[in-house]
C-alpha cells in the first residue's frame, strides 16, 4: 500500500479519487519531453514516477508540464524522501505518493517539517512571486 | 563585496537547521546511508580516505578579513589547524567529525559563508576571474553575475538531483583567468555591435577522464536573458544527460553524443517556453547586487617607498617582479600570495597564516582577499607604497615565496594522501619538483611554466591544461606518472598531448628536468615561454629527451 502526502501531512482519503480512470496517466521518469503535450490531452491526474530519489528528472518534467499550461493534478510517485518534499511542491507537484515502508521510516512529522515550502525559496524571489 | 540580505541570512540559517536534523535522522535510521549521502554532499560534506572532509564555498573566490579569520578559527577549533584552498575557489577542512559539522556550518553562517552545493550532483559554487574588479584588462566585473547565478542555483528545486555535477565559470576579461572553456558552462562577458552587454555562452567543456574544450552554444546572449537561458541548458541536460554511466553523464558527453547543433535547438526551444517565467525582477536584483561591488576609493599617494625597496632589496624586487600584476588604478597593484612555498603542500595555509593575510587585507587591501583557481591568495587592491611592509609581514610567516606562474607554482590535487578516488600521490610529487628546481636555482631562468598534477583520471589537478601535465595512475600496484605537454588553461585553451609511456615515482622528477632542459636549449630567446617553444618545435625533441633516440627509431621503423 501507499501513503499520500500534502502540506497537511499524511492523507486519509485520496483527493483525486473522483477522477475517471481514463483521465489518469502514469509517466516514467525517462518520458520524452517532446511527447508531453500529446500525452496529457484530456488528462486530469498525472503521476510521474521516481524510481529512485536520486533520479531528478521528475522535477523537470513537472516544471515543463506546468509551463505548458497543464492545470490538473500532478503527483510524484515512488521513492521521494521527505527532504525532497519542498522541491516537489516548488516544481509544480500537488502531492507525493510513497510506499508504506518509507512512510514508516520517515513518519509524518518529517514531512510536515518541510511543508512550509514557500518560505526561503530563491526561485520565487528571482521570479517576483510572493513568498 | 556582496553582503547577505535578510533573505540570504534566513535561508542559510534554515538550511543549517535542516542539515542538523538530517545528521540526527541518519543516526536514528530515518535516512539510509544511500539517502543521506547526496544530502550531506549538497551541504559540502565528503567521506574521504581517512575522515570526513568539509568543502566550504568561497563564492567567486572573494572573501573579507573577518571571513578569513573565521576560517582560521574553524581550522583550529574543529580541524588540525590548517585548511586547503582548492582549484574551484573553495577551502577544504580535512579532519572534521560528523557531529561537529552542523556547528562548523553555523560558525560559517556567522560571517555570511556556507558549504551549500560545493559537492553532489548539483550546480556547484560558481567561479570567476580572481582579478575581478581590479585587473587592468577587464571589460566588466564578473562577480555580480556570479552572485546572481549563486542565488538562482541555490536550492533550485529542479536541479538538486542532476545526472552529475555542473560547474559554471564567468570571466569579464578577454584574458581568461577562469578557465571558462573547461566548464560545463563558461560565460564570457562581451558587448555586441550596438555596445549592449551580454554573454558568449560556452557549453560542454570539462576535464576528467574525457577532456573536452567547450563549444559556443550562443555567441551573444543579452544580459537580461541569462537566468532563463541557463535554466534551459540545465533543464535540457537534466532530462537528456545519461544516468546509466556516471563517466558519461556530464554535459560534455551529452554535447558530444548529440552534437552542438542539436543541443542548441533543444535549448532554444526550452528557453522560449520558460523565458516568460522571469518577469525582470531578477534584473532588479542584479542591479542591487551590482551596487555591492562598487570599487573601493583608491588614493593617490607617492610610490617612492616601493621604488626605494625595489632598488635596494633584491628579495623584494624578485617578489615584486614575480607576484604582482597590473591594477587598473594608478599607483596600485594586484599582489599574489603564494601558497606554494618550496616543499610545502600546494594550497595549504595554517590558521596563523590565514590571520596574517586577513590582517594585511584589512590594513592595506580595502578588506578584500581572493582565492585563485591556481590555489593562491590574492590581495586585489594594494597601493604600491604599502608593498614593502606587506612583503615583510608575509616573509615572517613563510608566505613570501616569489614563484607565481613559475615551475614551482604547481596545481596539485590532494591525491592519495587524502582522497578515496586517487590512484597515486600528487602532493609529494609537487613538493619534490618544487624543491628540486629551487636547488637548481633555475626557476626564474625558466620563467612562466605551469605544471599541474592529478592523482587520478578525474583530473582535479587540471593536468590536461597544464603546460606540463602529470597524471598519476596505478599500474599493478605501482604508481606510474604519465606526462602531457602543450596544455593551455587560458582563452587559447588546449588539451595537452601525451609524451608516451609513464614514469615511476622515482623517475618523474628527473623526467621533468629533462623536459625543462630541452626547453632551455630549444627556445629562441629567454623571452620565448615554454608553451610558445612547444608550439613552435612540437613534441619530437621532448620525446627524444625523455625516451632517447632508440625509441624514436623503433617508432619510425
Amino acid at each position: 500500500m501507499t501513503v499520500l502526502i500534502d502540506d497537511t501531512g499524511f492523507l486519509i482519503a485520496d483527493p483525486t479519487r473522483w477522477i475517471d480512470p481514463e483521465a489518469r496517466i502514469d509517466l516514467a521518469s525517462d518520458t520524452d519531453p517532446a511527447q508531453l503535450k500529446s500525452l496529457l490531452i484530456g488528462k486530469e491526474l498525472v503521476r510521474i514516477a521516481f524510481p529512485s530519489f536520486a533520479d531528478g528528472r521528475g522535477f523537470t518534467l513537472a516544471r515543463i508540464i506546468r509551463q505548458q499550461g497543464y492545470k490538473g493534478w500532478l503527483r510524484a510517485q515512488g521513492h521521494v524522501i521527505a527532504d525532497q518534499y519542498a522541491m516537489a511542491r516548488r516544481s509544480g507537484f500537488d502531492d507525493v505518493e510513497i510506499d508504506d515502508d518509507l512512510a514508516a521510516r520517515q513518519p509524518e512529522n518529517q514531512w510536515l517539517a518541510r511543508a512550509d515550502w514557500r518560505a526561503h525559496d530563491y526561485q520565487s524571489r528571482m521570479r517576483g512571486l510572493a513568498a | 563585496m556582496y553582503r547577505y540580505t535578510d533573505f540570504d541570512a534566513a535561508f542559510v540559517a534554515e538550511r543549517n537547521t535542516q542539515f542538523r536534523a538530517q545528521v540526527e535522522r541518519r543516526i536514528d535510521g530515518s535516512l539510509t546511508e544511500d539517502e543521506f549521502k547526496p544530502l550531506r554532499l549538497m551541504n559540502g560534506l565528503y567521506l574521504q580516505l581517512h575522515a570526513y572532509m568539509l568543502r566550504v564555498a568561497i563564492p567567486y573566490g572573494t572573501l573579507n578579513s573577518a571571513q578569513m579569520r573565521q576560517l582560521a578559527y574553524i581550522a583550529e577549533r574543529w580541524d588540525k589547524g590548517y585548511g586547503h584552498f582548492t582549484t574551484r575557489q573553495n577551502i577544504q577542512f580535512n579532519w572534521p567529525t560528523l557531529r561537529d559539522v552542523p556547528d562548523m556550518l553555523d560558525a560559517l553562517a556567522e560571517v555570511q559563508m556556507h558549504a551549500i552545493q560545493t559537492s553532489g550532483n548539483t550546480i556547484r559554487n560558481v567561479t570567476a576571474d580572481h582579478f575581478a574588479g581590479a585587473a587592468a584588462d577587464e571589460i566588466a566585473d564578473p562577480r555580480p553575475v556570479a552572485e546572481l547565478i549563486r542565488q538562482w542555483s541555490t536550492d533550485h528545486p529542479e536541479f538538486q538531483f542532476l545526472p552529475r555535477k555542473f560547474k559554471i565559470a564567468v570571466t569579464g576579461s578577454p584574458n581568461d583567468r577562469a578557465v571558462t572553456k573547461a566548464h560545463d558552462i563558461g560565460l564570457r562577458m562581451v558587448r555586441n555591435e550596438a555596445g549592449e552587454p551580454g554573454f558568449e555562452v560556452i557549453v560542454g567543456g570539462g576535464l576528467g577522464r574525457t577532456p573536452m574544450i567547450g563549444k559556443i552554444v550562443r555567441d551573444f546572449l543579452p544580459e537580461s536573458d541569462l537566468l532563463p537561458y541557463l535554466e534551459a541548458v540545465v533543464s535540457v541536460w537534466n532530462l537528456l544527460g545519461r544516468r546509466d554511466n556516471k563517466y558519461k553523464s556530464r554535459i560534455k558527453i551529452t554535447v558530444h553524443e548529440h552534437g552542438i547543433d542539436d543541443i542548441r535547438a533543444r535549448v532554444e526551444e526550452r528557453f522560449a517556453l520558460l523565458r516568460s517565467a522571469f518577469t525582470g525582477v531578477d534584473q532588479q536584483l542584479y542591479a542591487q547586487i551590482k551596487s555591492d561591488f562598487e570599487p573601493p576609493a583608491f588614493n593617490n599617494r607617492d610610490v617612492a617607498p616601493f621604488d626605494q625597496a625595489y632598488a635596494n632589496d633584491p628579495v623584494f624586487r624578485s617578489w615584486a617582479d614575480t607576484n604582482l600584476s597590473a591594477h587598473r588604478a594608478p599607483g596600485h597593484a594586484i599582489a599574489q600570495i603564494s601558497l606554494k612555498a618550496h616543499g610545502a603542500t600546494p594550497g595549504d595555509a595554517s590558521a596563523d597564516q590565514m590571520r596574517v593575510m586577513a590582517d594585511l587585507a584589512e590594513r592595506y587591501g580595502h578588506d578584500e582577499l581572493r582565492i585563485s583557481h591556481e590555489q593562491n591568495v590574492v590581495l586585489p587592491h594594494v597601493h604600491k607604497a604599502d608593498l614593502p611592509a606587506i612583503h615583510a609581514a608575509l616573509k615572517a610567516v613563510d608566505l613570501a615565496t616569489a614563484n607565481i606562474g613559475k615551475i614551482s607554482d604547481i596545481i596539485a590535487c590532494p591525491g592519495m594522501d587524502y582522497c578515496a578516488l586517487a590512484t597515486a600521490r600528487s602532493i609529494p610529487i609537487a613538493q619534490e619538483i618544487a624543491t628540486r628546481f629551487d636547488q637548481l636555482k633555475l626557476e626564474h631562468e625558466v620563467g612562466d611554466l605551469k605544471i599541474k598534477i592529478s592523482g587520478c583520471i578525474n583530473a582535479c589537478g587540471h593536468h590536461h591544461v597544464g603546460h606540463i601535465g602529470i597524471l598519476g595512475l596505478d599500474r599493478a600496484g605501482v604508481e606510474n606518472y604519465q606526462i602531457t605537454l602543450g596544455g593551455d588553461h587560458t582563452e587559447n585553451a588546449a588539451v595537452g598531448q601525451r609524451t608516451g609511456p609513464g614514469f615511476s615515482a622515482d623517475e618523474i622528477v628527473p623526467a621533468i628536468e629533462r623536459i625543462v632542459d630541452t626547453y632551455l636549449s630549444e627556445r629562441d630567446s629567454a623571452d620565448e615561454p615554454f608553451i610558445d617553444t612547444f608550439r613552435r618545435v612540437g613534441m619530437t625533441p621532448f620525446k627524444t629527451a625523455l625516451y632517447g633516440e632508440s625509441e624514436k627509431k623503433q617508432k619510425a621503423a
